[in-house]
């Protein structure tokens, strides 16, 4: 029971609570169309392109039919977590080939950004009332969705080739290769944010994606890899994409690996701050020039 | 949150301005680009900022949309400080860059969805505006051509459609007349000239072609990240003595701009 001063009182707290609810509900609204129309437009971009979905496809396909297949009898694999039995090659290459796509793709969207960046459409985007790290991270979700898609066609075209995993595995490897995807992107974000021109990226590209390729489990076990070297052996380990791919593999197969779940969390966070600190275009030009920032009073991070 | 318009006790607040710029300043590195620079864009007012190549137009600009953090100095849109209230000043602020930011592969009407969305906008309100958008700028029957097939001027009109989607209140464009004919030239500066007149919007018109300004423009004079002089071009003009725009820039000691 209210006192008499008091009703009109709780009626306005009342108005404002339904006010502020009604703001944050029209604030989710607008971040998921801006969210929408970044994905969209992500989405066009690829289906426009299609040598880009055709290259994202005939890569990984060659390794498994022609690679493989070559390697196939010199390469035995033992049973190791998470498969019950012999493997032939082709089956135990497969995930790594799903985490070449998402890496290929994690850095075709940071070659994206550059694009974006000297064609300028970049600062439609930067220039759009949302925070800069919403937009970022927006970008981000694009890529992997359009790198799901991809993986989801060669992992069709795989099953055709006799690789098939328990069905129940393609469901559950979704969220890995989600997770997997947005480390990826956000490394790519992170190395586009700090490269200045496109032509200095495609030199950086051949220093990380395919030591991050050929360093991992993506290929070879590692057990066997620490019997040839155990210094590569600690390198493939701390290697993102090794985890990354274990966690596919892992997802794949009914199985969830938590270390490697937990370090390509860490990996993407800390790639994630990397690029939404460095994609700021005062810092990055400063830094290039080598001079200092002032206090921001433009559109933060 | 109410804007920080003036609001004295017991007398009507007057609105805030489309574009308040106050000291702000800019280095790239050890080379300043904008030196305590102070403007102001009346609501429903076509400012010029005039200047040479290099002036700081488009540092200014790159701060007011919010790409660049300026040094110091304070911006503020409609009342909405940039800093503190970025979401509701870049909701308020269309913007025409000097290089062109079309998609080229997607159609217009993709590049316009897409910008509608990035502000918000729910699907059937920026399916209508896209279609008025396209009619008023003449630009209607061009909605499923890609952005990369038209010409320098369709391309201009599709991105000043695009900069009013979300109906502002402040219009930035910075030198968008480059690479156009002079035909073209001429018609999109009056027909921004005509939303200006319709009381839609402030504008605030970078340009170092002389030609395009009026005798009763709002003129700032930038030159080398220094504001020179601001007032209207007749009333600078008087001041000064100077005959037109480019002899105006001689006598202030600012670097030559074109005379058309």
């Amino acid at each position: 029971m209210t006192s008499e001063g008091a009703g009109p009182r709780a009626g306005q707290r009342g108005q404002r609570a339904e006010m502020a609810h009604r703001s944050r509900a029209g604030d989710a609204r607008i971040a998921l169309r801006c969210l929408r129309g970044i994905v969209v437009r992500e989405g066009l971009r690829f289906v426009h392109q299609r040598g880009r979905f055709l290259s994202a496809l005939v890569r990984p396909l060659v390794w498994l039919f022609i690679f493989a297949a070559g390697f196939r009898s010199v390469l035995g694999v033992s049973i190791i977590p998470p498969y019950q039995t012999y493997v032939l090659y082709e089956e135990y290459i497969t995930p790594g080939l799903a985490g070449m796509i998402l890496l290929f793709n994690g850095m075709q969207s940071s070659l994206s950004m550059v694009y974006d960046r000297e064609m300028g459409s970049m600062r439609v985007l930067l220039s759009s009332p949302m925070p800069r790290w919403f937009l970022l991270i927006g970008k981000l979700i694009a890529g992997v969705m359009v790198a799901l898609v991809q993986v989801y066609v060669f992992l069709a075209i795989a099953w055709f080739w006799d690789v098939r995993p328990p069905l129940p595995g393609y469901l559950f490897a979704i969220p890995a290769l989600v997770l997997t995807g947005l480390m990826l992107g956000a490394l790519g974000l992170a190395l586009s944010s700090f490269i200045r021109q496109l032509e200095n990226f495609a030199g950086v590209m051949n220093f990380v994606i395919f030591p991050m390729f050929f360093a991992s489990s993506a290929l070879y076990p590692l057990w066997r890899l620490r019997d040839s070297s155990e210094l590569l052996y600690r390198i493939c380990l701390g290697n993102p994409f090794t985890h990354g791919v274990e966690l596919v593999r892992h997802a794949l197969y009914g199985a969830f690996h938590l270390p490697s779940a937990l370090i390509v969390a860490a990996f993407t966070a800390v790639f994630l701050a990397l690029a939404i600190v460095g994609y700021d275009p005062l810092r990055g030009s400063l830094a290039r020039r080598g001079g200092p920032a002032g206090p921001p009073i433009g559109k933060g991070a | 949150m109410p804007p920080d318009s003036d609001l004295a006790a017991g007398s009507k607040p007057s609105p805030p301005p489309a574009l308040r710029v106050e000291s702000l300043s800019f280095a790239y590195g050890s080379v300043l680009a904008l030196d305590a620079v102070s403007l102001t864009v009346p609501r429903g007012s076509f400012a010029a900022l005039v200047g040479a190549n290099g002036a700081g137009k488009t540092t200014l600009f790159s701060i007011v949309t919010g790409l660049f953090s300026a040094g110091g100095g304070r911006v503020s849109i409609v009342g909405h400080d940039l800093a503190a209230r970025s979401r509701a000043a870049l909701s308020a602020m269309g913007v025409v860059f000097q290089k062109p930011t079309l998609d080229n592969d997607l159609s217009v009407r993709q590049n316009l969805a897409y910008f509608a969305d990035l502000h918000g906008l729910p699907r059937a309100l920026a399916r209508a505006r896209i279609a008025a958008g396209l009619e008023r700028h003449g630009v209607e029957g061009m909605a499923e051509r890609k952005a990369g097939s038209l010409s320098g001027g369709q391309r201009r009109r599709v991105e000043l459609a695009r900069s009013l989607l979300h109906r502002p209140a402040l219009l930035l464009m910075d030198e968008p007349t480059v690479g156009l004919d002079i035909a073209s030239r001429s018609g999109f500066v009056q027909h921004v000239r005509s939303l200006v007149d319709d009381g839609e919007v402030g504008v605030l018109w970078a340009t170092h072609i002389a030609d395009e300004i009026r005798a009763d423009d709002q003129v700032h004079v930038l030159d080398r990240g220094r504001l020179l002089a601001s007032g209207t071009l007749q009333s600078l003009l008087a001041a000064h003595g100077a005959g037109d725009v480019a002899d105006l820039a001689r006598r202030l000691g600012a670097q030559p701009v074109s005379g058309a």
